[in-house]
């Protein structure tokens, strides 16, 4: 829980950066503070102390406003990506051990100053304050600076974590230091830019996993940024291309996140495709047309997501998103940039299935040896497999034994645009599947206007969720497997927004190690694929 | 021969009808301890001690939970019930944990799981609390939990008319789930309930 808690605060502080923390909104608000300032001193004071009032109030909102903003450590992972505050301490970045490997594993820290002493797993690692040499499972560890103890949190130099990670996680993390990204594992996403010889020209960029940037304009330029994927860059970070419409793109990487800028001399608009792996940036005038298109089918893809660069010569201005467009939760673009009016979010994925419980929450005792949390992302292996076979994208969302709160998974799902969720829990009570959709919580009716409730989000999908419940129970009745559909006061599937169901699978016989079976497993994810994939064009992929 | 001469015969006599009582004593107290050992002992309950209700019985339906099918069953009963409509709620309650914690029930909740209070509040809100022994070792599952809270709710808006919504918390505390699952954090629409106990009556 520490980690869900530190992950919200940074996200919280991430947001209040970038309104708050550069260029021309710092400008903004000291003008804003100055007039303000003396209205608040002229009701007060007479008209001289009021001037000078009203100048040491906007002296100390300046200052205020001015301060650096806090740096973030953003981080890569198989389990998850999240980001981290970093503090600075003697001149070096710091960051919190324990809250740095709790979302990837089982972790416990014990602080008796001087010594700190953390679990990771099975890896133990001691620390003393004020030393600069550690020991992990018994061997020695240099670090870049002198370990510290605050309030019970063990802080390492950012620097140390090249060495000093692989010792816990057995495996490679690679940072980044300059822009403050730690990758760890080989996750990186990389991608490839391609100019088209029509004309007008088009660039398209082609990534190896779906992506989901912020896009923002500003005169000649558009620039997408990447906060939560490992995105890296070519080997060359500056493109060229023989095209006077889009002459260059520039890579570049800065406080956690990655940008490519993209230079025109042409309004322009971004494209996504469905699967989020392409993104096509064409003048606006041709995009928009093949935005209509894409509009048109019904029942079909979901509308692509289109935004617009300006030209110089026009001057800062935004593209309304294409109607009938979802909302979307693209993350706050770079202060000084215009941001782009929400517009349909690129679907990274068709579906996302949560292995549920994981990490400390090891969901029920199926057995004195089985927990359901391994059993789950079992299930999720074999559905994952299932459903990619037949060509609907899937993204199992706890692949490892990591710790995810309920609304860490919502949040996923909903940020992801996936057209269904599938919740996996297994249990050693009756027999066959129970298939689960929401029960939605008492409604007190309150209008929030164009906000929704989380605790009533699935409300609107509530019908497509029914739809693929009873897909899938007609699947598995098929192969004779006892099914029941229900509904049931389960979270997170009353906080996300598209379909969603939740499968409870059950021994085939009275035992509870059958559900451990290769055979079994196989069966039901594949009668769960067929029922998903029975209804796709409803749930809107391509027919 | 003169030191014989100083001992006299009743002292012989003596110490062995003492001994010989010593030793049956001892036989005595080892067979009682046996019997002792062979006797269960009654666990401990550590229920608080409540008034007991007196007066006529009324009928009352309870929803009883089955595991072996997975289904919620309405049971009609005759409970003895109080006049104040808050202690009807919690007598009612206590009549259904009690099926749950009998030797052969049919949904087993762990030993000395009680309900602590049950509120009522206008307009149309139920906050049941829950001892910690009810929730600690409920057996986790959906379906467990979902027929656990399903029987309380229903069982409650069927006998008491008038609740609209429901709020369970363990300990006069809110909890996230009951034992993992089911949902604990927000307030049960009871029209939502009945229509989720209309499903879990039929093992389809």
């Amino acid at each position: 829980m520490p980690s869900t808690r530190t992950k919200i605060k940074s996200d919280r502080e991430e947001i209040f950066e970038h309104r708050l923390g550069n260029g021309t909104p710092s400008r903004f608000i000291s003008a804003y503070a100055f007039n303000h300032a003396a209205s608040i001193a002229s009701l007060i004071a007479p008209s001289g102390a009021a001037l000078s009032f009203a100048v040491l109030l906007s002296f100390a909102v300046l200052l205020v406003s001015a301060a650096a903003p806090e740096k973030h450590l953003a981080v890569y992972s198989t389990a998850a990506n999240y980001s981290l505050p970093l503090v600075q301490r003697g001149g070096q970045d710091y960051v919190g051990l324990l809250e740095l490997l709790d979302p990837l594993g089982t972790v416990s820290a014990k602080s008796e100053p001087p010594r700190w002493r953390l679990h990771y797993n099975n890896v133990l690692g001691e620390f003393t304050e004020g030393k600069t040499r550690a020991r992990v499972q018994g061997r020695d560890a240099d670090l870049t600076g002198k370990f510290i103890i605050e309030n019970g949190r063990g802080l390492i130099p950012l620097a140390s974590l090249n060495s000093l990670l692989p010792r816990f996680l057995g495996g490679p993390a690679t940072l980044r230091e300059e822009s403050n990204r730690l990758f760890i594992g080989n996750i990186a996403t990389h991608f490839t830019a391609v100019i088209s010889a029509d004309d007008p020209s088009r660039l398209t960029f082609h990534f190896t996993a779906p992506v989901n940037p912020s896009v923002a304009s500003e005169p000649g330029k558009l620039r997408l940024t990447f906060r939560r994927e490992p995105l890296t860059g070519p080997a060359s970070p500056m493109l060229t291309f023989a095209s006077k419409i889009i002459p260059a793109a520039d890579y570049s990487e800065s406080d956690g996140a990655a940008e490519i800028d993209v230079t025109t001399s042409v309004p322009l608009m971004a494209s996504f495709s469905p699967d989020g792996r392409t993104v096509t940036l064409a003048p606006a005038k041709s995009a928009t047309a093949n935005s209509q298109t894409a509009t048109n089918p019904p029942g079909t893809n979901r509308p692509a997501v289109s935004a617009a660069a300006t030209p110089a010569a026009n001057g800062p201005a935004n593209t309304a998103p294409a109607a009938g467009q979802a909302q979307s939760s693209v993350s706050p673009p770079p202060a000084g940039m215009q941001p782009v009016p929400p517009a349909s979010a690129p679907r990274r994925c068709f579906a996302i299935i949560d292995a549920s419980h994981g990490g400390n929450d090891r969901g029920e005792a199926l057995s004195p040896t089985l927990a359901e949390k391994d059993i789950t992302v079992a299930f999720a292996r074999r559905l994952r497999q299932e459903l990619e076979s037949r060509g609907l994208s899937t993204l199992v969302l706890r692949d490892s034994d990591a710790n995810l709160s309920l609304d860490d998974r919502a949040y996923f799902a909903n940020t992801t645009h996936a057209a269904v969720y599938i919740a996996l829990h297994a249990a050693s009570n009756g027999h066959g599947v129970r298939i689960y959709t929401s029960l939605l919580p008492y409604s007190t009716d309150d209008d929030r206007g164009l906000f929704r409730s989380w605790t009533e989000a699935q409300s609107s999908s509530i019908p497509l969720s029914q739809g693929a419940s009873a897909s899938v129970a007609t699947e598995l009745r098929k192969l004779q497997v006892p099914v029941r559909t229900l509904t049931a006061p389960l979270r997170p599937l009353n906080n996300v927004t598209t379909a969603a169901i939740a499968i409870e699978v059950a021994p085939p016989a009275a035992t509870v190690s059958a559900l451990t079976a290769p055979d079994y497993q196989q069966l039901i994810a594949g009668a769960v694929a067929n029922g998903i994939f029975a209804i796709r064009t409803q749930l809107g992929a391509a027919p | 021969m003169i030191r014989e001469q100083m001992i006299p015969r009743h002292f012989y006599i003596a110490i062995s009808v003492l001994a010989a009582a010593v030793f049956g004593m001892s036989l005595y107290a080892w067979h009682m301890r046996g019997r002792a050992a062979a006797t269960p002992v009654a666990t401990a309950d550590s229920r608080p001690v409540v008034a007991p209700v007196a007066g006529s019985t009324e009928p009352v339906t309870l929803f009883v939970a089955y595991d072996d099918l997975g289904i919620l069953h309405p049971q009609a009963a005759q409970i003895p019930l109080p006049s104040v409509r808050q202690q009807r709620a919690e007598e009612l309650l206590r009549a259904l944990i009690s099926l749950y914690t009998d030797k052969n029930s049919p949904h087993p909740l762990p030993p000395g799981s009680d309900i602590r209070s049950v509120y009522l509040v206008d307009p149309g809100l139920a906050v049941i609390d829950v001892d910690a022994a009810f929730a600690d070792g409920h057996r986790s599952g959906v379906l467990s939990e979902e027929l656990t809270v399903a029987s309380l709710i229903q069982t409650l808006s069927a006998n008491l008319p008038g609740i609209l919504r429901v709020k369970i918390l363990v300990e006069g505390k809110q909890r996230d789930t009951l034992a993992g699952h089911a949902d604990l954090s927000n307030f049960f629409d009871v029209s939502a309930v009945t229509q989720l106990t209309a499903e879990l009556q039929s093992t389809q």
